[in-house]
């Protein structure tokens, strides 16, 4: 019997983003020659680093500094790239993909990767000239081009993105008013005291911040004009930032007949209700979670692109969550739980406010299992370890929150020994290393 | 008046009190101090006299100390001793309720209930007599009283076992006691405050002076008894006549025609003609209002005095009280006018030690700002009360003289004080100013150089009776004042620590000395730790029908089971559990008015400390609450260790209690950590860039960083490592714990962590490093930077290669 020259795989991708390049990549670190790969992308640009879409309204960085694949990247890969001609309508029956185009291509594996879209308040006057959401390059263009043009925004919605576009914004010369919901700022990502810290050094930016604000209506006849807020207060905007958070992106799935809630719903191998169709990113629904933060997105690429490489093992399981905010000179970061839940957790703070430094480490039974980093975010990748492996920290507690340096010297002082060299690393710390590794 | 003066000073407050105001109520410390050997002395000589000399420690073969632990109290002497006894073999016999550090070259150690000396003694004179180690011609020649002494000793302590079993030691190391010093010629008893303080110390001093007397052992090489006087000068007191039952020079009240003669010598016709309030009595008239004017010289009675409160209440009552002194004490707090006084660095003059050995002192720097020596003060004011003739003293050598002629005054027929330093009224300016240690006495016309008499008492050489003899006193036995009992069950002694003098208001100045023991401790037999609860490093509270204080407990196997000890130095000042004088009874010797220091039942319960804390901070300021706290200094400011037995004040309360702690001032910028859950809190106050003060507390003081780790008070505190000021590691660790500038913001690495990281563990990409510290590896927008990290790193390990 004479084997007949297997067909490659033809794997279609669905989004090009952060999500569904990094699953590309990492099917090809597997398995090079494995696949017909064909990406589609709306927007007509190569794949970007949307996370960095804030340092770029900023002005530290351009935009094509933050192309992480450049067209010939793709060329080089044999890669087909279809940019900004966005995916209609999958036929499962049929196995194909159709275009905004009019083309259809064929698949033998789908990979969904197409992200989020901005949530909208249900108020009056969001379809006005100048309001924008805070997603994608060109919403980046219009707000560069808004800040050339006028001087007053508002920005509604006090958390990551939302401040980050305030940041912007004021680094490009406009003066700009936050108008947030809650209480405190980022308030799923800091407690209490660290918000009111973030406030002090956004008020010191010259960001003006009003909490407990709900905003009522977006007021102006042919352009925004300002905010309307339902104490009555009006403030006044010829520039308008929605970013009160993100949905996922499921229309297309859901016109498919994949079974989708919030999100897409995928297993722990990525696969989503048909076992050819595979999706990650933040367009998926993954044990009642959806997704905003990259840390779980690339553990998800990681599995996906294992599975799509014919691995039957790869499993995903979500890190513990962790978020820092990209305003030069302001270092947050959070993971795990922001607060003690109950007596049996213990939260351990220090704080020097003049210096704008705050850090509080959740701890239950010895175990970390929440940080909230503030003015110093140091510690928050080895936070993120002890509280994913469930370090014992008993032995450096009284230091834990001081810093992985101190712990581990803590572990190496004995109490009768006032003298340690500063680089000399004695066996319990490569048992902490260990550990915590 | 201190037992630190120096003697003119004691001199010219003599004069002034009892010969211009007219009145004896003046006392030296020596009260709380020498007291009762000055009674026993003028009771067996007649004469407040020490009749031996240091040497005779080398040349004595057995010598016995009695309450007394030379090995801290009396070093250099007690060097002495040990060198002594490594050339001759010197036998040494400790008496002491405890096993101090002086037990170390003892070859037996009596370990006698407090208070039960005179029944030691007691015993072993009928021993003596049995065992027919008297020397019954000299008896016979040279004293009296021999028979009823011996009779009284008979009734006190009928046999060494009886002896034995009333001072709680085995009946067979009293009797090697007793075999030792009936077959020892050259035997030397030295008696210190274990004897002194005491409700019947004027009786032990007695008792130990008749086993001397009855043996011929006195005034003769390697013998004698041998008083060892608690302060620099004492004796200086003592001589000038400074003590309310003391007239001046060693003449008394007793004798009309010595009051007479001090009247002339002075030309003081107001002279007081009676003994005048010794100090506990003082105190006590003082808070009935009968005392409305008072001068505290150079001592701390609100501190030293037994019943502190008391005699603080009796200090607040007083409508004027002046208080001279080198330094701010628990005593000047309470004073309505404080006298800045020349302390001793500063002040020129002479002093006397156990010997009757004269030295001058001399100033080696000028005393600041408005000091002056006491002399000088005593002086003005004499003068400006209108005694201008009799207080004309502009030097120290001035007063010198009339102290030595006043000695020599009409000293002779019909009665001779061997108090004569007549020799040196004659000294000029010059003379006194080069004049080197003498041994009195020195009558006039002695020939210089003097060397003065080693001895006294020996050779048929007379007694100051006025029969000549020598007295041996009945000292019939009783036990301490109040003896414990079921309410008050154990027995609280105080005395001196090695490091620290007094009430501390020098000695408490000194960090070194304070290495030691940086706080009171209570000492307590391991077995009355169980029985009564307590735990070592733990706190107790110890009251007794006077008062009550709390303070840490130290188990002690050298304590006697059913006796505590406490260290008699610290005031309020330095703790919260100081003065022990609070604690301690009043109860006197009725010969010498000495109080009963060191024999106080107490109760003590365990007290159980909720946190412990350690406060470092520029002020001295006592910290108010219920608490216990310790200070003691350190460069640019001071330490406190804190022990609580009440829950932390919480929320809105605590933080002015941590602001009233720190004690810092409102533009302070504060650091704080805090572990609730743990019971660990921690404050660090920084006032422009440099550390004020911080603030530790956990649950148990082994969780507490040792005060030496700490960020010296003043240092400088960089803003990038004001946080790790509270990390309570040695500072080495705070310096290089710190990450540095932040490099990757996602993972928050810092550019000290990545050189360390790139450093040890050999990291060459930027693949490795996101390995190894994450940096990079979340939104990449550091990747440019971590590349110039890691080229500077190569080329620096270039250059250094």
């Amino acid at each position: 019997m004479t084997a007949m020259p297997r067909r490659r795989e033809r794997l279609v991708v669905v989004g090009n983003g952060m999500a569904g390049m990094r699953t590309v990549e990492a099917l090809l670190a597997h398995a090079p020659d494995r696949c017909d790969i064909t990406v589609i992308g709306a927007e007509p640009h190569p794949n970007y680093n949307r996370i960095l879409l804030s340092a770029v309204l900023a002005g530290e960085k351009t935009l094509d500094e933050i192309v992480v694949n450049p067209r010939g990247w793709y060329d080089e890969r044999g890669i087909r790239l279809v940019a900004g001609d966005p995916a209609t309508a999958i036929s499962r029956t049929a196995k194909t993909v159709t275009l905004a185009g009019g083309e259809t291509i064929a698949y033998d594996t789908l990979l969904l990767a197409t992200g989020s879209k901005p949530l909208a308040p249900p108020i009056p006057g969001l379809g006005l000239p100048g309001v924008r959401a805070f997603r994608d390059i060109a919403d980046v263009e219009a707000m560069i081009a808004a800040a050339r043009d006028h001087r007053r925004a508002v920005v509604i919605g006090g958390g990551l993105l939302g401040l980050e576009a305030a940041w912007g914004l004021k680094r490009r010369g406009m003066s700009v008013t936050v108008v947030h919901l809650m209480p405190t700022l980022m308030e799923r990502q800091l407690d209490g005291a660290a918000g009111e810290l973030l406030r002090r050094d956004l008020d010191a930016r010259g960001i003006d911040v009003i909490t407990n604000a709900q905003t009522e209506e977006i007021l102006g006849a042919a352009r925004a004009e300002g905010v309307l807020l339902a104490d009555g207060r009006e403030i006044p905007a010829d520039f308008v930032v929605l970013a009160i958070g993100i949905r996922p992106n499921i229309e297309l799935a859901r016109a498919a007949k994949l079974a989708v809630n919030r999100g897409i719903l995928v297993g722990d191998d990525m696969r989503t209700s048909d076992p050819d169709i595979f999706a990650v990113g933040e367009c998926i629904e993954h044990n009642g979670q959806v997704f905003g933060l990259v840390a779980p997105i690339w553990q998800q690429a990681t599995v996906c692109g294992a599975r799509l490489a014919g691995d039957q093992i790869a499993v995903y399981q979500p890190p513990p969550v962790f978020t820092s905010l990209k305003i030069t000179g302001i270092d947050v970061f959070s993971a795990g739980a922001l607060a003690a839940a109950d007596d049996a957790d213990d939260e351990i703070t220090l704080h020097d406010a003049q210096h704008g430094i705050y850090k509080k480490v959740i701890v239950r039974d010895d175990r970390v299992v929440g940080s909230v980093l503030y003015g110093s975010a140091a510690d928050g990748v080895w936070h993120v370890e002890l509280i994913r492996d469930k370090v014992d920290v008993a032995a450096y507690r009284d230091q834990l929150v001081f810093g992985r340096e101190f712990a581990e010297r803590a572990v190496a002082t004995p109490s009768d020994d006032d003298e340690i060299g500063a680089d000399h690393a004695p066996v319990a710390v490569a048992v902490l290393r260990e550990q915590a590794a | 008046m201190s037992g630190q003066f120096l003697t003119e000073d004691y001199y010219v407050a003599n004069k002034l009190m009892k010969g211009f105001l007219g009145s004896a109520n003046i006392d030296t410390n020596s009260r709380l101090c020498m007291a009762s050997s000055v009674a026993g002395h003028i009771r067996a000589f007649g004469e407040d006299v020490v009749p031996g000399s240091y040497d005779d420690l080398e040349e004595a073969d057995l010598v016995i100390l009695v309450g007394s632990n030379a090995a801290w109290c009396h070093p250099v002497l007690y060097q002495r001793l040990v060198a002594a006894k490594a050339a001759r073999g010197t036998k040494i016999v400790v008496i002491d309720p405890r096993r101090t550090a002086s037990c170390d070259i003892a070859d037996l150690h009596l370990a006698i209930r407090p208070g039960t000396d005179v029944a030691i003694f007691a015993a072993l004179l009928g021993h003596l007599v049995d065992r027919g180690a008297c020397d019954h011609d000299w008896i016979q020649a040279r004293t009296t009283g021999f028979a009823d002494a011996v009779a009284a000793a008979r009734s006190a302590a009928p046999s060494l076992a009886d002896a034995a079993a009333i001072a709680d030691i085995p009946p067979g190391a009293l009797e090697t006691f007793a075999a030792w010093f009936a077959a020892t010629e050259r035997t030397m008893t030295l008696y210190s405050q274990g004897v002194n303080q005491s409700s019947a110390g004027t009786d032990k001093v007695n008792a130990i002076i008749n086993c001397h007397l009855a043996t011929g052992r006195i005034g003769r090489p390697g013998t004698g008894p041998f008083s060892l006087t608690g302060q620099p000068n004492a004796m200086g007191g003592r001589e000038v006549g400074g003590l309310a039952n003391q007239l001046a020079a060693h003449m008394s009240f007793a004798d009309p025609s010595d009051v007479d003669r001090v009247r002339r010598f002075w030309q003081a016709p107001y002279i007081a003609t009676r003994p005048g309030l010794k100090a506990v009595d003082l105190f006590d008239a003082m808070l009935d209002g009968k005392v409305k004017a008072v001068w505290v010289l150079a001592t701390n009675p609100a501190a030293s005095m037994p019943r502190a409160e008391r005699v603080r209440a009796a200090l607040a009552a007083c409508p004027f009280v002046v208080v001279g002194d080198c330094w701010p004490t628990d005593t000047t707090q309470l004073a309505d006018v404080v006298l800045p006084a020349a302390g001793w660095s500063e002040k020129d003059g002479t002093v006397t030690n156990s010997e009757r050995c004269i030295s001058r002192q001399r100033a080696f720097r000028a005393p600041p700002g408005a000091a002056r020596p006491d002399w000088w003060m005593l002086s003005e004011v004499a003068r400006r009360m209108g005694w201008r003739a009799a207080f004309p003293y502009r030097r120290p050598a001035e007063i010198f003289r009339e102290h030595a002629a006043l000695s020599a005054f009409e000293n002779g027929a019909p009665k001779r004080r061997l108090f004569d330093i007549g020799a040196l009224s004659e000294l000029s300016d010059d003379d006194y100013e080069r004049l080197s240690p003498v041994t009195w006495p020195l009558p006039r016309g002695t020939a210089a150089p003097w060397s003065g008499a080693k001895r006294l008492f020996g050779d048929g050489q007379r007694f100051s009776n006025d029969d000549g003899r020598a007295r041996l006193v009945a000292t019939p036995y009783r036990p301490v004042a109040a003896p414990p009992d079921d309410e008050w069950p154990l027995v609280l002694n105080t005395g001196r620590l090695r490091d620290q003098w007094h009430t501390m208001t020098r000695t408490g100045r000194v960090a070194r000395l304070l290495a030691h023991r940086r706080e009171p401790l209570l000492e307590v037999h391991p077995a009355d730790a169980a029985r009564h609860c307590l735990v070592d490093g733990g706190l107790a509270r110890v009251a007794s029908r006077h008062g009550a204080t709390v303070m840490p407990v130290c188990l002690s196997p050298e304590q006697r089971p059913g006796e505590v000890f406490a260290p008699m130095h610290w005031t309020d000042r330095f703790t919260s559990a100081g003065p022990i004088d609070r604690v301690v009874g009043a109860a006197t010797d009725p010969v010498s008015g000495q109080p009963e220091l060191k024999a106080t039942p107490v109760r003590v319960t365990p007290v159980v400390p909720r946190w412990h804390g350690l406060l470092m901070r520029g002020s001295d300021r006592p910290p108010q609450g219920e608490f216990y706290w310790a200070r003691v200094p350190v460069e640019r400011g001071h330490a406190f260790t804190l022990a609580g037995w009440q829950t932390l004040p919480a929320g809105s309360s605590a933080a002015a209690w941590i602001a009233a702690l720190l004690d810092t001032e409102p533009s302070a910028e504060l650091v704080t950590y805090a572990d609730p859950g743990r019971g660990t809190f921690r404050w660090a106050s920084v006032v422009d860039g440099r550390l004020d003060a911080c603030l530790f507390l956990a649950r148990s003081a082994a969780a507490l960083p040792p005060q030496e780790w700490l960020v010296p008070l003043g240092g400088g505190v960089a803003p990038e490592m004001r946080t790790g000021l509270l990390a309570g590691l040695p500072a080495s660790a705070v310096a290089a714990g710190h990450p540095g500038a932040t490099v990757c913001a996602c993972f928050g690495v810092g550019i000290r962590t990545l050189q360390r990281a790139i450093a040890t563990r050999r990291l060459a990409s930027i693949a490795e490093i996101g390995s190894v510290l994450r940096a990079g590896t979340n939104c990449g927008s550091c990747i440019p930077e971590l590349r110039a990290i890691l080229g500077d790193a190569r080329a620096g390990s270039n250059t250094a290669a």
